[in-house]
């Protein structure tokens, strides 16, 4: 029962994506050939509505509903941000979709993107097979 | 009724998009970032002893709870909200791909191209299955996607985050103008 707020946000969250049209295909090639700001616009406000939120939770020392104490991850560079960051960005402008927008297509019913999906897990997968071997 | 199924202007939707962040680490000190749960269903439901999938999913399940919702949500307004008219993409992209040959410009996606017969052809082929694969195996390597990196990394001042997200975009740049164009060509 705990973890029913976060299907509550994923169901937002799911919503937002679909009236966004940040799922479509057609958006994600205009993006990438700079033919209209929707999609900057989209990524510049969630980007600063984040920022906003981490600063105010850090100053004001918000704690979480149960009163504990919020932690941010640190992020550590590794050469795969740039070698799998160039790879899935490939993946982002073939399917036009990253994984959130995955998700909410297939739940729209466009019953291709279950295929995309498996495939990302078969990718996935492969990674941790491989991943010893890969340049990190 | 007008407001949910009309698509919404980028500057409704990109704040509530940002506000995941907060509203995660408030509810439970969880960091937003969707692709991770591709890792929890390969652990989940794959039989491997490799290190990579030998962790504790369950622990993690609130993330596979969380994309469950994503889906839900895509289904409600994909039904019920639907938006009857085409995507409002600019004039220029409209043409642009029309003389790749893409037809029909209804859906949110090109229904020609995303569908279970375009599988079986060499162009469906490669942007279903090898930009699956892509998309998965990129985002793990990279340790994270659009929503962990681009959004949550970058809101929280990570440069690595700064750097996955450079390459996202330079990777989908190089892909939209020179390689899309050969594919839909096949």
């Amino acid at each position: 029962m705990e973890k029913v707020k976060f299907l509550f946000l994923g169901f937002v969250f799911g919503i937002i994506l679909i009236k966004a049209e940040v799922v479509s295909w057609f958006r994600i090639q205009e993006m990438f050939h700079f033919q209209a700001f929707h999609m900057y616009g989209v990524m510049g406000s969630a980007i600063a509505v984040g920022m906003l939120g981490i600063w105010l939770i850090k100053r004001n020392g918000v704690k979480t509903i149960s009163g504990d104490p919020i932690l941010l991850e640190e992020k550590k560079f590794s050469k795969g941000n740039v070698i799998g960051g160039l790879l899935f960005g490939m993946g982002w402008a073939l399917t036009g979709a990253c994984p959130g927008p995955l998700y909410a297509l297939v739940g729209s019913g466009i019953v291709a993107i279950g295929v995309v999906i498996l495939s990302a897990v078969l990718g996935v997968f492969v990674y941790g097979v491989i991943r010893d071997r890969l340049p990190h | 009724m007008n407001l949910l199924t009309q698509p919404w202007p980028w500057y409704v939707s990109g704040p509530l998009i940002g506000l995941m962040v907060p509203l995660l680490l408030i509810a439970g000190n969880k960091a937003f970032g969707i692709s991770s749960s591709l890792r929890h269903i390969c652990a989940a439901c794959i039989p491997t002893k490799r290190n990579f999938f030998n962790y504790s999913w369950k622990d993690e399940s609130w993330n596979l709870v969380f994309v469950s919702g994503i889906a839900l949500g895509g289904l409600v307004a994909g039904f019920f909200f639907q938006n009857p008219n085409p995507v409002r993409i600019s004039e220029a992209t409209v043409r642009d791909l029309s003389l790749m040959g893409i037809k029909n410009f209804n859906g949110l996606v090109p229904e020609e191209l995303f569908n279970l017969h375009a599988l079986f052809t060499l162009k469906g082929f490669i942007l279903l299955v090898v930009g699956g694969f892509l998309v998965g195996f990129g985002t793990r390597y990279a340790n994270g996607c659009t929503s962990g990196h681009s959004i949550t990394g970058i809101s929280n001042l990570q440069l690595p985050s700064l750097i996955a997200t450079c390459c996202f975009f330079a990777g989908g740049l190089l892909t939209s103008w020179f390689v899309l164009p050969c594919i839909l060509k096949l």
